[in-house]
């Protein structure tokens, strides 16, 4: 008896009995469609997430002093000779300087809170791969004279002058600056979004705070040579500092990976515990098989009386079984899919299922059907014709 | 009669013993049998329940083998082999009718009688071929798709001797085939197998009814596990003996 034969045989049996084959496979089903769905969503949310980061420049690295006293201090003069000393490796740098404060119109009519206000150098835009939407970015000119200029982001832009800024005042904390670039859309121009942001010349930021310039943003020329400029920065402050704990540098493309490792541990975690109710459906088709060989027993006997062999037998059960879980499979991932989908939908990402999680998810329902089949399917191999032929 | 004894042995039982051990008791369900049945013969093997005709048509029929003896069907040693060398006996060489008929039940009548060809791995046009012949032989042309639960027994039983002759088998054992069946279908069916030896084929019926036993050419009663008749019809059954009719059958289910 062929393959064919024994799936056709298959799926008679099953239609025969549609109930019950719908009950087998409904443990596989909710196995199947919940490991398509969890897969599906974290996927879609690492996706997300990961883009997010990417974003903000994977060869880039972020490096905070935390000082040790006013003795052993590194400066800003210190990191631009370090960049300078290996431009090999080095794309820019820029100190970062975060300035608490209020943005108003003008006028004082309009505050803006949520605004981030950051002091940079002219290389920041390019480190981070940023373009204007309009003007220009901060120019070393303006880091020489502390010039109260600003670039502004499109939510500003948009909110305050209606897209046209340029040439415009704003007040930082009282100090009245004048915007002189726009830069490009990088969220959804809303407020507290990426595009609610302001950058002013570090040197004006660094006057404004007060305080000592503590955090810079290095840009490698590729990704690849993010560990050796990691180093470099390492050795370079170790040297100062003898001391691990008084610096940090965190480099963007491991945050990434190193995410993507956690959310890929999640999702293993997850998946195992979906794949808990898979086995339960095998146990399931297993207990339904063991039955069904008992009800077929005289079935069975007439097979092998007229010659099928135990092979046949065999494979008939181990077919059936097979065919059944993989049929609840692919209700499994048809149901996961829509229901991921639509979730997704729901909570603005992208679900839906890879191509390699519908075929794994597939292959494991098959496999389970005949790794579960097989012990009732031996069973049946097994029975004498006799006995059997006799059975009621 | 026709005459036999010339004929090449189809069935060789030499000295089969089959025993059986139920806790410290010992049972022979075949004790010594020695038989000889040539191609074309129509032998009946009659015998009380018990008797240990059951286990000779089991043995006959390659289902089970013997504890010791040869057996040797169609010159070839089948006593010792192992069940999946047995089954392809039963599928090329011999064919069974039951007193259940043993049709499976969602299988169509088509798809039973093919059934034998599907495990003797013949390609599906030949196996509806074959199969379709065998059905219009038996004078059920038309009922192919029907289920055997859509049939009357006479019919099912019908199914299950064209289901028996699609293999072309040399021997067909038939194992109480009127069991089932009303006086009139009773009938039917022993003159198609009678029919059917008259075209040469061998039958070997197994029954515990004389008047069934008496339809064949050669009779063998078995007792206690031993043969103690073994000859024409008409020396086993001396007076005429009646077609089995309602009467005979109470009286001889009574005995």
């Amino acid at each position: 008896m062929g393959f064919t034969q024994a799936f056709k045989l298959a799926l008679k049996s099953l239609a025969s009995s549609k109930m019950r084959a719908f009950l087998t496979m409904l443990g596989i089903i909710i196995g199947v469609g919940s490991v398509i769905i969890l897969v599906s969503l974290m996927q879609g949310m690492t996706g997300e997430v990961t883009s997010m980061f990417e974003d903000m420049g994977t060869n880039t690295l972020s490096v905070s002093i935390t000082g040790r006293g006013s003795s052993r201090t590194v400066d800003v003069d210190d990191l631009y000779e370090l960049y300078e000393e290996n431009t090999d490796v080095f794309l820019g740098m820029s100190p970062t300087v975060s300035v608490n404060g209020t943005v108003k119109t003008s006028t004082d009519s309009d505050s803006f809170d949520s605004t981030t206000i950051t002091g940079v150098s002219e290389q920041y835009a390019e480190i981070k791969g940023y373009a204007l939407n309009d003007g220009r970015f901060i120019s070393y000119t303006d880091l020489q004279a502390r010039g109260k200029v600003a670039v502004v982001g499109t939510y500003i832009a948009n909110t305050v002058f209606s897209g046209k800024a340029i040439g415009e005042t704003i007040k930082i904390n009282g100090n009245a600056f004048s915007v002189v670039g726009v830069m490009e859309e990088q969220d959804d121009s809303t407020e507290g979004s990426a595009d609610d942001c302001l950058y002013i010349p570090y040197t004006t930021a660094s006057k404004m705070t007060f305080g000592a310039i503590s955090s810079f943003t290095f840009a490698t020329k590729d990704v690849s040579l993010n560990t050796q400029a990691t180093n470099l920065i390492d050795n370079a402050l170790y040297s100062v500092f003898q001391n691990e704990n008084y610096y940090n540098i965190s480099d963007m493309q491991e945050i990434v990976s190193s995410m993507e490792e956690m959310t890929g541990m999640m999702t293993m975690v997850l998946v195992g515990i979906a794949g808990i109710s898979l086995l339960v459906g095998g146990i399931g088709i297993m207990n339904i098989m063991l039955v069904s060989v008992t009800e077929r027993t005289r079935e069975i006997g007439i097979r092998k009386s007229l010659g099928a062999k135990r092979r046949d037998i065999m494979r008939q059960f181990v077919i059936e079984a097979g065919t059944t879980s993989a049929l609840g499979g692919v209700i499994g991932i048809v149901f996961g899919a829509v229901v991921a989908v639509v979730l997704g939908n729901v909570i603005g990402i992208n679900a839906e299922p890879s191509v390699s999680a519908v075929l794994i998810s597939f292959g494991v329902s098959v496999f389970i059907g005949i790794f579960f089949g097989f012990m009732p399917a031996n069973k049946a191999a097994k029975l004498n014709p006799i006995d059997a032929l006799r059975y009621d | 009669m026709k005459k036999i004894e010339n004929r090449m042995p189809l069935i060789e039982l030499d000295e089969i013993y089959k025993i059986y051990h139920m806790g410290d008791s010992e049972v022979r369900a075949a004790d010594g049998v020695t038989l000889r049945i040539c191609e074309g013969e129509f032998v009946a093997i009659v015998g009380q329940s018990g008797s240990g005709k059951s286990t000779l048509m089991n043995i006959i029929g390659c289902l089970d083998v013997p504890t010791t003896g040869s057996y040797r069907l169609k010159g070839e040693d089948v006593s010792e082999l192992t069940d999946d060398e047995q089954a392809e006996i039963r599928n090329k060489m011999l064919g069974f009718i039951f007193q259940q008929y043993n049709l499976i039940p969602k299988l169509t009548v088509l798809e039973n009688v093919e059934l034998s060809l599907l495990y003797a791995g013949l390609p599906a046009e030949e196996r509806v071929e074959r199969a379709r012949l065998q059905i219009s032989r038996v004078g059920l042309a038309g009922k192919e798709k029907n289920l055997p639960s859509q049939l009357s027994g006479g019919q099912q039983q019908r199914v299950s001797i064209a289901r028996a002759l699609a293999g072309n088998p040399s021997v067909i054992l038939a194992d109480e085939p009127t069991g089932a069946l009303d006086s009139r279908t009773s009938r039917e069916v022993l003159d198609f197998l009678k029919q059917l030896n008259e075209e040469g084929n061998t039958i070997v019926l197994i029954t515990h009814d004389n008047g069934i036993a008496a339809e064949a050419t050669r009779v063998v009663r078995v007792s206690d596990g031993k043969i103690v008749f073994d000859g024409p019809a008409e020396e086993a059954f001396p007076a005429a003996v009646p077609a089995p009719g309602p009467q005979h059958r109470k009286a001889e289910e009574a005995s």
